[in-house]
């Protein structure tokens, strides 16, 4: 159980039942007057923000989140399968729950997936994943006209901008927290 | 423009700091206050329903040196002042240290009504003293110290500013956050602003206007929206202090919070102060203002996530 005084940014607590991130946080409190709690907080599940204000006398019951090891197995219709690697449970995220992580989901990948009881609400993946990139235009060496980046496409379909010496069927390190090329894997 | 974190701009707020403090005590100097200092360690805390003392032993951090200050007044001390730390547990914000540092000082003889003239003095003195002549600059905002500051009741205020009447604000108990939410963002318009005569449920302390039983002569000083002084005129009856005393234990004890030994060697003191006056400025803020910094952590050494 959570006390007002508890609270700070990125605090996740549960109300009527859902859990919530709060996303911004302030304490505030009038002279001699109580203390205030400011927070605005974020539904975990349906992404909804509102604002609301705690006193003292407010407790909170922490969100009941657990970060599971999974492997991801296959696609199946617009769902994603994942299996627990410790009890080979499997479960299906939505689209919305993987978001751009489709971009770096390749078979049997590791990836932590948080859920809120037994509901699983969205995936981490390690900050980098290597991938082979599966169709790439040649370097034309000696064309020293340009030595800008060039996009090529990745086995999961993803296009990224790289340096222009990378060739079909390397494999290349991306950072998936941002998106770009880190280096060459050899 | 420096970094609000950076040491260089950290050693200048530091060295403003000092010069805060040293331009306060040569105010009260010049004026013929007597520095004093009161224990930090006491047995009894004013009992206050929303101010909670940090315990050491048996005994209590003092969260003001009020009641001792008052003992001195009833002594005989007629200008005294003090810079000290004072102590509150669970007060962390932008504007809030658990440990932090305030100046009293109290004078017999006069009402807050003659404070508030000296609090427009001393803003002067020390502004000067800092090398701004009549203004400051604050977040953005010109702060204009030319006195008469802007004065407003607190009526006034909830007419003008809140959502609901400050009735209603009393009965379903939602005086702070019209305060905090509505009312105090809007005293951030270049001019310091004097919030006076509150309701009578909310000076636990001070003295009820004699034309107005329902209100207490207390006042509030803000500028650039930021909360800096609390001031009353002093509660001088001794009946009506213990009175009220108990009415906050009772609602500390509702909320489930400590309950204070009775500060009996006050009251009994109490009977023969003089009537006076007495305000306590938070000199953290004051140095956040002439440093026109946003945060409290900018203005100390270390805070105490630092320690």
């Amino acid at each position: 159980m959570y006390n007002a005084s508890d609270l700070r940014k990125n605090l996740k607590i549960q109300i009527d039942g859902e859990p919530y991130n709060i996303t911004e946080f302030q304490f505030v409190k009038p002279g001699k007057g109580q203390s205030l709690y400011r927070c605005k907080l974020k539904n975990m599940i349906t992404g909804s923000q509102f604002e609301r204000t705690f006193r003292s006398v407010d407790t909170f019951e922490p969100a009941d989140l657990q970060e599971k090891k999974m492997q991801y197995l296959y696609p199946e219709g617009n769902k994603y399968c994942f299996m627990d690697l410790e009890t080979y449970e499997q479960v299906y995220l939505s689209d919305d729950q993987v978001g751009d992580t489709t971009n770096y989901l390749i078979d049997n990948l590791e990836v932590e997936i948080l859920f809120f009881g037994e509901k699983p609400l969205g995936i981490t993946l390690p900050n980098f994943i290597e991938l082979t990139v599966t169709q790439a235009e040649p370097w034309a060496k000696g064309d020293s006209a340009t030595t800008d980046n060039k996009p090529v496409t990745v086995e999961t379909g993803y296009r990224v901008l790289v340096p222009p010496f990378i060739t079909e069927g390397e494999k290349i390190r991306i950072d998936t927290r941002t998106g770009a090329y880190v280096t060459r894997v050899k | 423009m420096d970094d609000d974190r950076s040491p260089a701009r950290h050693r200048e707020n530091l060295r403003i700091r000092a010069g805060v403090i040293q331009a306060l005590r040569q105010f009260f100097i010049d004026r013929h206050y007597l520095e004093v200092e009161t224990p930090l360690r006491i047995p009894a805390p004013a009992p206050e329903i929303h101010i909670d003392a940090v315990p050491t032993g048996e005994w209590f951090l003092h969260t003001s040196p009020e009641l001792c200050m008052k003992r001195l007044l009833a002594q005989g001390y007629e200008r005294i002042f003090q810079i000290s730390k004072c102590f509150r547990n669970g007060e962390r914000g932008d504007n809030h240290l658990s440990e932090f540092t305030l100046l009293e000082w109290y004078r017999a003889g006069i009402d807050y009504r003659d404070l508030m003239r000296e609090c427009e003095d001393l803003f002067t003195a020390v502004g000067r003293f800092l090398g701004h002549e009549k203004a400051l600059s604050y977040r953005g905002t010109r702060i204009d110290l030319t006195p008469p500051w802007r004065r407003i009741t607190v009526r006034e205020a909830f007419d003008l500013y809140s959502p609901v009447s400050l009735e209603e604000a009393l009965a379903t108990d939602c005086f702070d956050e019209m305060l905090a939410f509505h009312i105090e963002p809007r005293f951030n318009d270049g001019t310091p602003v004097i919030l006076y005569d509150y309701p009578i449920s909310l000076g636990a302390l001070a003295r009820r206007k004699p034309d107005n039983p329902t209100v207490a002569e207390r006042f509030e000083l803000y500028l650039g929206g930021l909360e800096l002084a609390n001031a009353f005129s002093e509660l001088t009856n001794v009946g009506e202090q213990r009175a009220r005393f108990e009415e906050e234990r009772r609602d500390r004890i509702r909320l489930g919070k400590v309950n204070y030994p009775m500060p009996e060697k006050f009251l009994h003191e109490l009977e023969s102060m003089p009537e006076a006056a007495g305000i306590a400025l938070g000199v953290d803020r004051l140095v956040m203002l002439f440093a026109d910094s946003a945060r409290i952590d900018d203005v100390v050494t270390f805070t105490p996530e630092e320690l």
